[in-house]
């Protein structure tokens, strides 16, 4: 039984549901992102929570009805709290039949299904791998189909317009989006004014797309569909009072950046060589020449990351993202900005590897990298998001660490929560607590090599600056002079500021808390970045059942908090789950010397909450 | 305030290069040159790379930024994108310019990002000991070619023609007045000024450049570029270029000999890029060695570029603080919780 059955018997009410999932999958060019983020938007307005998963392929346009040319994205709302986009799905929106074979497995017994039969021709059954048409066997007996000739309703909605029939064939997904939005019983309205504005130039393709959806709306409305099949009742979710938006991970985390730019009263330089799948945040700060921002797209990873450096020593603060090869040819440079002890914010949105791997999948896998993918002793602060909206905050903070320790810090983000979307309460921005940065200006008694006593924070003078003149460069330098030394007294010396200033960080980091549970117990899930919402459900269910469970999420990987380590001496037992082999409980293992155990992921899909569930169980098993 | 010296500029590093090495007159040139700009001390950034000529930045009392292997150009372009205001010299030598930091230098020219790249051209890897470089001519021994190099060497100057720069020039090391000359048209250029300084290794390479360098041979082996001049050489300045309109090439003619007279003799038109090219990959075994602004041909910047689209947006695009941004889209309320 799948988790919304459960919930659903239990309800005791046939179509009324506290949440629910919903996937469209279809050919990459039928538009199913679109469908997907529309349908998220109407379904946020209307008040539920939600978390969404777009999960497409590599291949820009695939060939027609392959299967590696599936796009999919997948949505799970509710009236609940929603941390993840479901594990199953209940309905599934299907284009064609490649989309068919490779989602059924996903789809819950008893789950509806509704497709397009006009793709379902031989030659596209065939590319699928079909041998017979699904449709006139018993093959999806076990699910409840809702057959629709999409493809004809939609030629004939539009033919008023004059499309040609490739822009025709187009409207298909905002059709669909018409009767999911039926099916849901969720509002057309935003819909056909974002329609209006988006083809504000066009108005034959603005009105070709809005005929469509009002067809598909229409269609669920008026046609006689199967016994069974009728709107469902997903009431609003209680949530906070207040002004709210949806916001993917990859939004989040340019706002954050410009937030931190602002409270830093540093002007943001962001320098990025184009990957997949954190290309997003360059094209998203590259709008905003409103705010105090320069972006630049680098002729190679390393360019970007060196003009990023050159920002930040000529006083702006240099930004600079990638996802994980292209961190590994930033990292020599990551290297000087350590040694020249200058800010620099470096954000990984990872991918699963190694090498090209899975340029749209999500993984876990760089965090090895970030900690010690450096020559030297290097050592950086690493913290990480755990969710879209948490993109935000974690910006700001690792603004505010490289600002103020004059280090570079790596920001880790994924490939899942860049994409994802979730409803965000948006934050009074005055309410942000900032931390100006002041560029030194004192010309009695300096040398480059001056530092704060209290954060070991060296020196910012910046070029321009009357009478603090000097070099810099990677050679060590005396801690006393900044000239270049070679003596060892001074290489030991100076190591040892590197590391006490990076490792002085813990104390000025917020106290680890416990996202759930109680602060003892048999069992803590100890998890890092975007796990977060799977674990939380899983953690939650388990509680819920009466179990000795908490979940403890990590922010600040590298330095941890001071209280860390007293926190997970109160479990019995700590469970890790993450998406790479066990990279973080490495960590955990050697600096804390406990027996914490791995769960690892690396399908490049996102950890299922029953996956999390059922480690819990065996886990508190051998507890017993 | 009393005018700047030679001596505001230099800084109490000892100076480590070899004894008898180009760059001490390089440096010694360019402290004695900065001063004539009348640019504030503090508004000056020399930016490096890695290798012999990257040691720069340290003997000058600015602002100066050692960095990584072939990098200095990215670097520098970020400083001076940051802050369009200073004055920005990138030093680098043949092979961290041509070699490991080649993509870098081909980008930061095409963009044409406002600074002063030096390129110190002595032909060999200097600091790693003495391997061949991508200057480097074929058959050079070396610890790395012990039976003689067979790289194709490439020419910086063609090099940067190439990757679209807008100024490209030739110096000698130990030329102070002539380096100085081209340090200020270099200077004066709005965009990348590309200057190839032919250094001498005495350690590694040495006397490679004496063909020119040499005063009783420079006479006869130096072509003095000057715009809308005749390109004349020799002791007594009779030798000149001529194109021959068969082999579309220059050819190398005697005023008073087979009938030549000064006409014949082609003009310096340095914002001639074909005419650039020619001189650029002239046979040097067989043709005198141009030196001075070989082309020059400005265009906007990039950085006035970027700072011009910044504040056309600007002014175009409705205004919004930080709040309104995050607010921006559709947005609902949830009236009570």
């Amino acid at each position: 039984m799948s988790v919304v059955e459960k919930i659903n018997s239990d309800a005791g009410l046939d179509n009324e549901r506290s949440t629910i999932v919903v996937r469209f999958a279809g050919d990459s060019g039928d538009g199913m992102q679109l469908t997907g983020n529309n349908f998220t938007n109407a379904s946020a307005i209307y008040g539920n929570d939600l978390a969404t998963f777009p999960d497409y392929p590599a291949e820009i346009r695939a060939p027609a009805g392959a299967k590696f040319g599936v796009s999919a994205f997948q949505i799970c709302f509710g009236s609940d709290e929603v941390t993840t986009a479901g594990d199953e799905v209940d309905v599934l929106v299907v284009m064609n039949p490649a989309a068919l074979i490779t989602n059924l497995d996903l789809l819950i017994t008893g789950g509806l299904i509704i497709v397009d039969i006009d793709a379902f021709t031989a030659k596209n059954l065939k590319r699928a791998g079909y041998e017979n048409n699904p449709l006139e066997t018993d093959e999806l007996d076990a699910y409840r189909v809702l057959p629709i000739s999409i493809t004809k309703q939609v030629l004939d909605t539009v033919k008023p317009f004059g499309l040609s029939h490739k822009f025709a064939v187009r409207c298909k997904n905002m059709w669909t989006l018409g009767l999911t939005l039926w099916l849901f019983d969720r509002s057309r309205e935003l819909i056909i004014s974002g329609l209006r504005t988006k083809f504000s130039n066009n108005s034959e393709i603005a009105d070709a797309n809005i005929a469509a959806v009002n067809a598909g709306h229409a269609f669920g409305e008026t046609a006689e569909l199967p016994s069974g099949i009728e709107v469902y009742k997903i009431l609003p979710a209680s949530v906070p009072a207040g002004l709210y938006r949806n916001i993917t991970g990859t939004e989040a985390l340019a706002y954050g950046v410009i937030a931190g730019g602002q409270l830093s009263n540093l002007p943001i330089f962001f320098a990025s060589y184009p990957i997949t799948p954190a290309s997003g945040l360059l094209h998203a700060l590259s709008n905003q020449k409103n705010f105090d921002v320069i972006t630049f797209q680098a002729e190679d990873e390393i360019a970007a990351v060196c003009a990023a450096l050159g920002a930040s020593f000529a006083g702006s603060l240099g930004v600079t993202s990638s996802s994980g090869p292209g961190i590994a040819l930033k990292s020599e440079a990551i290297s000087l900005a350590i040694a020249t002890e200058l800010p620099l914010l470096v954000v990984n949105t990872q991918r699963g590897g190694p090498s090209t791997g899975l340029p749209t999948k999500t993984e876990q896998s760089d965090l090895n990298q970030s900690l010690f993918g450096r020559h030297g002793d290097s050592s950086l602060p690493v913290v990480s998001a755990s969710s879209a909206l948490d993109c935000f905050e974690v910006a700001i903070e690792a603004i505010r660490i490289a600002t103020k320790y004059r280090t570079p810090v790596i920001l880790l983000s994924d490939g899942y929560m860049a994409n994802a979307s979730e409803p965000w309460k948006v934050p009074n921005f005055d309410e942000i607590k900032p931390f100006p940065v002041q560029h030194e200006t004192e010309v009695e008694g300096f040398t480059p090599a001056k530092r704060d006593p209290d954060t070991l924070a060296r020196v910012w003078a910046k070029p321009g600056t009357k009478g603090l003149e000097h070099r810099i460069g990677g050679i060590e330098k005396d801690a006393n002079t900044g000239d270049i030394s070679y003596e060892p007294a001074n290489h030991q010396l100076m190591t040892n500021i590197r590391k006490q200033k990076i490792d002085g960080i813990s104390r000025d980091i917020p106290s680890q808390e416990i996202s759930l549970g109680e602060s003892r117990g048999k069992l803590v899930v100890l998890g890092w970045g975007s796990t977060f919402g799977a674990i939380h459900q899983a953690v939650k269910r388990a509680r819920q059942e009466g179990l000795e469970v908490s979940h403890i999420h990590i922010r600040h990987i590298w330095p941890m908090p001071e209280n860390l380590n007293t926190l997970l001496a109160g479990f019995e037992r700590v469970l890790m789950p993450e998406m790479n082999t066990g990279q973080l409980v490495k960590v955990i293992r050697s600096t804390f010397l406990i027996d914490a155990l791995s769960l690892s992921k690396v399908s490049g899909q996102p950890f299922k909450i029953q996956e999390i569930s059922d480690a819990i169980y065996s886990c508190l098993e051998e507890v017993k | 305030m009393s005018e700047l010296t030679l001596k505001d500029y230099a800084t109490e590093q000892e100076v480590r290069w070899c004894p008898g090495c180009g760059d001490y007159a390089i440096l010694k040139t360019i402290q004695k040159f900065l001063p004539t700009l009348g640019i504030p001390k503090e508004q000056s950034v020399f930016i490096s790379g890695i290798g012999c000529s990257s040691r720069f930045p340290y003997y000058m009392n600015t602002y100066g930024f050692h960095t990584i292997h072939g990098r200095a150009p990215s670097i520098a372009t970020g400083v001076k994108l940051a802050n369009p205001e200073l004055d920005v010299w990138v030093i680098t030598g043949d092979g961290d310019g041509l070699s490991i930091g080649g993509n870098h230098m081909l980008h930061v020219l095409r963009r044409n990002v406002n600074l002063n790249i030096l390129l110190f051209n002595n032909e060999i890897y200097g600091l790693t000991k003495g391997q061949y470089s991508p200057t480097s001519q074929v058959g050079l021994r070396t610890p790395s070619s012990p039976d003689g190099s067979v790289d194709n060497p490439l020419s910086p100057c063609t090099f940067a023609l190439g990757a679209g720069a807008r100024f490209i020039a030739r110096s000698i090391d130990t030329e102070m007045k002539h380096l100085t000359s081209v340090l200020s048209n270099a200077h004066a250029h709005q965009g990348s000024s590309f200057v190839e300084i032919l250094q001498n290794c005495p350690i590694y390479n040495d006397g490679i450049f004496d063909r020119v360098k040499d005063k009783k041979t420079a006479s006869e082996n130096r072509l003095i570029l000057q715009n809308g001049r005749a390109m004349l050489f020799g002791e007594d300045g009779t030798k000149g270029l001529r194109l021959n309109l068969e082999s579309l090439s220059l050819e190398v003619v005697t005023i008073g000999e087979g009938g030549v007279v000064l006409s014949d003799i082609v003009i310096h038109n340095e914002r001639n890029k074909t005419l650039a090219h020619m001189l650029m990959e002239l046979d040097l075994s067989i043709f005198p060695t141009p030196l001075g602004v070989i082309y020059h041909n400005p265009i906007n910047p990039y950085d006035d570029q970027v700072y011009a689209q910044r504040i056309k947006v600007r002014e175009t695009k409705e205004k919004v603080d930080m709040n309104a941004l995050l607010r921006s889209g559709h947005t609902w309320t949830v009236e009570k919780g």
